[in-house]
């Protein structure tokens, strides 16, 4: 049932993923996206991870498709043709690919217990947490938060870099009053100044 | 404002239970899957909700952009300061044990704080870049 399971989700994400490179209408390939998102999640529920797939459902199908959405009322809903030949790009990307599949020919086979994945500190994790957090079941709460804190500190910090780095490129701070243009600083007329009101509480 | 009503009377309906399940899934973190992550990113898809149904005006009405930036900074110093209360207690940094008598609690409250502080980082951080995102007009040419 697991294997079924894991082959039609697997092969729904193909289908899925080939429209969206196939679709020149960016709106149908956004939705596919969450779509695709969505998928990934069942496929993570299916590998037990239920941490990782309800982080992908929340953030890949839900906040990223209204993100590109988002873009997509600032850049049009429609894709230009490319103006050169895809040759080049699509040499790369099967050499990655070949690559990779080459790369996990030496993983070890998933899910087996003897893998080395699963004796580097996972045991200790596993059977230690419970005692030392003083009962709290979900281990993955207790690695991410108190073993593994200062990693998740870490987390934190780049995600609010992220935020920072998206306003300095998106966010509109208040116009300025004057400007220094043709060698002499001029004053802006204050209605072109005030022309977008819900912006004003822009830090 | 426009006439979609069973647009408009579902989101209103939908907007509480999507909060309330984000702190359900804060707070049960320690015992199913779950966390400050998570809970931030639903608790932001609410007002995103909101603001997707109602206008971005009403939803800045509701949630100013200052006060979204000062989410997203304030978790990040709120889980920086456990680390520095902890260390302030003689432990080390992030080490939890030390704030509570019993270590075990300690371990409690140490995850507690930092899980809220990811919370609010998060929240604040999706809102802020929806913000920047639907604020902005289309460039054309």
């Amino acid at each position: 049932m697991v294997v079924f399971g894991d082959v039609a989700l697997l092969i729904m994400l193909a289908v899925t993923g080939i429209t969206i490179i196939r679709l020149q209408n960016l709106f149908g390939a956004v939705m596919l996206a969450g779509i695709y998102s969505l998928l990934s999640a069942g496929l993570f529920v299916i590998m037990d991870a239920v941490d990782v797939a309800f982080t992908e459902a929340a953030v890949g199908a839900g906040i990223s498709t209204v993100l590109l959405l988002g873009t997509l009322s600032l850049v049009g809903h429609q894709e230009h043709e490319p103006r050169h030949r895809p040759l080049l790009p699509l040499f790369v990307v099967a050499l990655t690919g070949a690559v990779l599949i080459y790369g996990t020919l030496d993983i070890p086979p998933f899910g087996d217990p003897t893998n080395p994945i699963h004796h580097h500190v996972a045991d200790y994790y596993l059977e230690a947490s419970y005692e030392e957090m003083g009962g709290i079941p979900n281990v993955v709460t207790s690695v991410l938060a108190s073993y593994r804190g200062y990693d998740t500190m870490g987390e934190t910090t780049v995600i609010f870099t992220a935020v920072v780095g998206v306003l300095l490129l998106l966010a509109r701070g208040p116009r300025p009053r004057r400007v220094f243009r043709d060698g002499r600083w001029t004053t802006v007329a204050t209605d072109f100044a005030a022309g977008d009101g819900e912006d004003e509480s822009h830090g | 404002m426009d006439d979609r009503v069973i647009l408009r009377l579902g989101a209103k309906i939908l907007i509480p239970f999507i909060l309330i399940f984000a702190l359900y899934v804060q707070f049960h973190g320690d015992y199913g899957p779950g966390g400050g992550f998570q809970a931030g990113v639903i608790f932001a898809a609410g007002f995103v909700l909101y603001a997707l149904v109602f206008g971005l005006g009403n939803a800045v009405k509701v949630l100013p952009h200052k006060v979204v930036y000062i989410c997203s900074a304030v978790g990040v110093m709120l889980y920086a300061g456990v680390g520095f209360a902890t260390m302030a207690r003689g432990g080390l940094f992030l080490d939890y044990d030390v704030l509570a008598h019993d270590p075990h609690h300690g371990q409690h409250y140490g995850i507690l704080l930092v899980e809220l502080g990811v919370l609010i980082t998060v929240f604040g951080v999706m809102v802020a870049v929806f913000y920047a995102f639907a604020g902005r007009r289309r460039i054309d040419g």
